[in-house]
């Protein structure tokens, strides 16, 4: 597997599993998961009393473990599990270890090409995080909120890295929390930090901080910016010239600040999903106009309908478009694209997916318990017992379509103007 | 008639923050609260208030102190916000200190004193408003000030870390799959149709209640699910310090927890006050008019699978129970009646309080008061005689209690005016009751 264009784009349909059904002699199935090509299906299955192993298409691991969760694909096709065995666990990659075991892992991530894989990491009630099964050299009382850069050669978390007694004021008003780069503290203290992220290059962390009691603002490279807010959101660093651009809330109102200075002047009841687009060019992100209705925004102009409820901004690769999800309270879903919904309403919606050159948007949706896939707004012939987001083909031009119908899992590849 | 300054306590948080105001900084708080934190409404309570006393017989705390009015309503906020409105926070840094001792530890933000306000003044409002002050100027009682660190720095209120709640979760499947083989406690199912929450305490010191959930979800065949990162604790004491900003922050994590995994909706544990952060104060610091996500609690849940015939049960629990109705689901959202359906399908006889409904007592745990932690306890006890009147009253010794603080709370009553009674959750009465596999 690798990068989209090598994967099967003939157009038609392919059952890559003809029944999902346990296999015999297995005790039972959890849910399913598919690779990005939609190749491989896989779920975690009980094979014995108290033994487990994974089930991809019709063949299962040969390795098995006492307990497996959090079955995942990387983005190259690999798929990764949280495994136990002997009670100690390690990340098992196509069945094979990755490093050695350990306390206890989670919250795997991957590198965007997946060829690096992280995850949180406890030995010895130290806590860190481990590159391709390689633990940091130094461990904590308390690592949260993990990063991993696009690139994959950097690992990030917010450390706890000075003790505390009980219900000790003092001490957390001191700051006992820091940012770890590649297990490596910053020199900063923060009464709490949360959300490293780093720029495209892997070289530079954003991080939103609470650097008083009262007063939060973003620190990046180990230094706060000098303004400080009531509140912060999720910084995101510019492709342009990685200057850093946040949400800040200020006299009770929402705006967004870069470098700390104010770019869009507080007016907003909400400002959320603050992002840059691939040139960055753009800045898109999600806002309340008036309070209890939510929209996107583009350089600080809102669309003119909103919504109750808006998550899950995409920005298309151009930067000139986007789309959301737009609901009332997460009943009665939209998809809305460029400011207007897309027909009819559903139960649920996922993210909206966008061709490369940005002409195309794709989508799935739940209606009375079907998934459909939808492009530009239009559904596929038929609808599916269950399916995944839907990928487009490198030109824009093809819609893998990985779906499960009467028991089977099928890998159909569609042209957009089938829709 | 005794004054607050007769009865202050000794508390870490409320001297160290006492110890470093001024006058001046007293008065910069309460002028930013009153004038870019509060609006039309404070103002019309104030001038509206008739000092009438009739929200007095309101208070537990005024019923159980013989009627002392320096504990109605009406006096706790003439003597906090009425005061600093008048004096326009003009007033001492030792004042500060007792108006944080009535606002954080004699009002359980019950709102039950609202019910007998001839004009509907929410006292409730005023005292949490106070608290904000409060909290602006650094006087908080330490351990409520602690948790809500933990809410901060963790998303949970129990300093729970991020690898013992799933290990706490497994820990508790692999306990029940003893006992309903094949019992799943499924983490980060994605477009599961319920989402299970719990608070802090649920994965510390009362893990059998999540077993209990997963069993009853098992046994009711639901698809459900709960995640394996922050965002799981629905609770907040963030909200009950003051902390509008961290109460923002974790409960976009709770909501956002659910909405992620493309969820239908979240199920609360027996919870009270985390559900009026998620229904009432979260939700709105966040813009929204209502919850981003449907949000029912345990009891609408369990009256759901009632009524859908997906809870089976051996036989009605046989002891006669009296209920406890707590403020925040019952006063707050109205679950009176689906309580005593779920309670009357359960069990064979009921004895109900008086008051009841929406004109029940308080715990007095509630509103962050048993947050406050240990220096504060006699003030529950001494403030709440009425309760354990109430519960004596009964004649029963089984109550059935669908909240945590409501659990704590009167436990602790119980114990003081040995009471001799005991506390369930709903969730304990179905797992005793209901259908299990013969192993």
């Amino acid at each position: 597997m690798g990068k989209i264009s090598s994967w099967d784009w003939e157009t038609g349909q392919k059952t890559v599993v003809d029944s999902l059904s346990p296999l015999e002699g297995h005790g039972w199935q959890e849910e399913p998961y598919v690779s990005p090509d939609g190749e491989t299906v896989a779920a975690i299955v009980q094979v014995g009393e108290g033994e487990f192993s994974i089930r991809t298409n019709n063949t299962v691991w040969e390795n098995t473990f006492e307990k497996i969760w959090y079955p995942r694909f990387s983005p190259d096709g690999r798929l990764t599990a949280i495994c136990q065995q002997d009670m100690e666990w390690v990340l098992a990659v196509d069945g094979e270890p990755l490093g050695e075991t350990t306390d206890y892992i989670w919250d795997t991530m991957f590198s965007e090409d997946g060829s690096a894989i992280s995850t949180m990491y406890k030995s010895m009630e130290r806590y860190g995080m481990c590159l391709n099964g390689e633990p940091w050299e130094e461990l904590y009382e308390n690592v949260t909120t993990p990063a991993l850069s696009k690139d994959g050669v950097h690992t990030a978390g917010v450390a706890q890295v000075e003790s505390m007694g009980a219900a000790d004021l003092d001490a957390f008003k001191r700051g006992v929390y820091t940012v770890v780069i590649d297990g490596k503290p910053w020199t900063t203290r923060f009464l709490n930090a949360w959300g490293p992220s780093f720029n495209d290059a892997g070289d530079k962390v954003a991080v939103q901080a609470r650097v008083t009691v009262y007063e939060n603002t973003i620190a990046v490279n180990d230094k706060p910016w000098a303004q400080t807010f009531n509140q912060v959101w999720e910084p995101t660093f510019s492709p342009i010239d990685d200057s850093v651009a946040a949400p800040v809330r200020q006299s009770g109102k929402w705006g967004v600040a870069r470098d700390g200075a104010l770019i869009w002047e507080p007016r907003y009841q909400q400002c959320l999903e603050l992002t840059h687009s691939r040139d960055g060019k753009k800045l898109w992100a999600i806002v309340s106009p008036e309070y209890g209705l939510f929209t996107a925004a583009c350089d600080n102009a809102p669309w003119e309908q909103t919504f109750p409820t808006v998550t899950d901004l995409v920005v298309s690769p151009d930067g000139m478009r986007a789309g959301v999800l737009a609901s009332t309270y997460s009943t009665d879903f939209h998809i809305v694209v460029d400011g207007t919904p897309w027909p009819d309403t559903y139960d649920m919606v996922w993210p909206v997916v966008f061709s490369e050159d940005s002409k195309n948007v794709a989508a799935m949706v739940e209606k009375n318990g079907k998934r459909r896939i939808l492009v530009n707004g239009k559904p596929f012939e038929r609808d599916f017992d269950q399916a995944w987001p839907p990928v487009f083909s490198e030109d824009g031009t093809k819609v893998l379509i990985r779906a499960i119908e009467n028991n089977s899992y099928v890998r159909i590849v569609a042209e957009v103007a089938q829709f | 008639m005794s004054h607050i300054a007769d009865r202050i306590i000794s508390d870490v948080g409320l001297e160290s923050g006492v110890a470093s105001l001024t006058p001046e900084k007293i008065e910069a708080v309460v002028t930013r609260v009153l004038k870019g934190e509060t609006g039309a409404k404070l103002k019309v309570y104030k001038e509206t208030c008739m000092r009438c006393g009739l929200c007095s017989q309101g208070c537990h705390f005024y019923m159980s102190h013989d009627q002392d009015p320096s504990y109605s309503p009406v006096s706790k906020a003439t003597e906090t916000m009425y005061e600093l409105i008048d004096k326009k926070g003009k007033v001492s840094p030792e004042r500060i200190y007792q108006m944080a001792q009535i606002a954080f530890t004699e009002c359980n933000l019950c709102k039950r004193c609202a019910h007998y306000c001839p004009v509907g003044i929410d006292i409730a409002y005023v005292m949490i408003t106070v608290r904000r002050i409060c909290y602006l100027l650094d006087v908080v009682p330490q351990y409520i000030r602690d948790t809500a660190h933990s809410h901060s720095s963790t998303m949970n209120q129990m300093w729970v870390k991020d690898d013992e709640w799933i290990d706490s979760l497994q820990w508790q499947e692999d306990e029940a799959r003893d006992e309903f083989p094949g019992l799943r406690i499924p983490l980060d199912k994605e477009g599961a149709d319920v989402y299970y929450s719990v608070i802090g305490p649920e994965p510390k010191f009362r893990t059998q209640l999540i077993y209990q959930a997963a069993a009853i979800m098992n046994a009711a065949g639901i698809d459900w699910t709960m995640p394996s990162h922050p965002g799981w604790d629905n609770s907040d004491m963030c909200m009950y310090v003051g902390d509008w900003e961290n109460m923002g922050r974790i409960k976009r994590a709770h909501y956002e927890s659910a909405m992620k995994l493309r969820c239908k909706r979240i199920v609360m544990g027996e919870c009270g006050h985390a559900f009026r952060s998620i229904y009432d104060m979260g939700n709105r610091w966040l813009g929204y008019k209502e919850m981003p996500i449907p949000v029912i609690h345990a009891i609408q849940f369990y009256w759901e699978l009632i009524q859908d015939g997906k809870i089976k049960i051996t036989h009605k629990y046989e002891k006669p129970v009296t209920i406890q109705d707590p403020c925040n689901i019952i006063r707050g959202r109205g679950l009176m009646d689906k309580l005593r359906d779920v309670v009357h399908f359960l069990c064979d006889e009921v004895v109900e309080m008086t008051p009841n409904r929406e004109h029940n007592y308080c715990c007095c745990a509630g509103g962050g008061v048993i947050n406050c932690g240990p220096p504060f306890k006699n003030t529950r006890m001494t403030g709440n005689r009425v309760k354990a009147e109430q519960l004596k009253n009964t004649g029963v010794k089984d109550i059935v209690i669908p909240c945590h603080n409501c659990h704590g709370g009167i436990e602790d009553i119980i114990g003081y005016y040995d009471l001799g009674m005991h506390g369930h959750f709903i969730g304990d009465i179905i797992y005793e009751l209901m259908e299990k596999p013969e192993v």
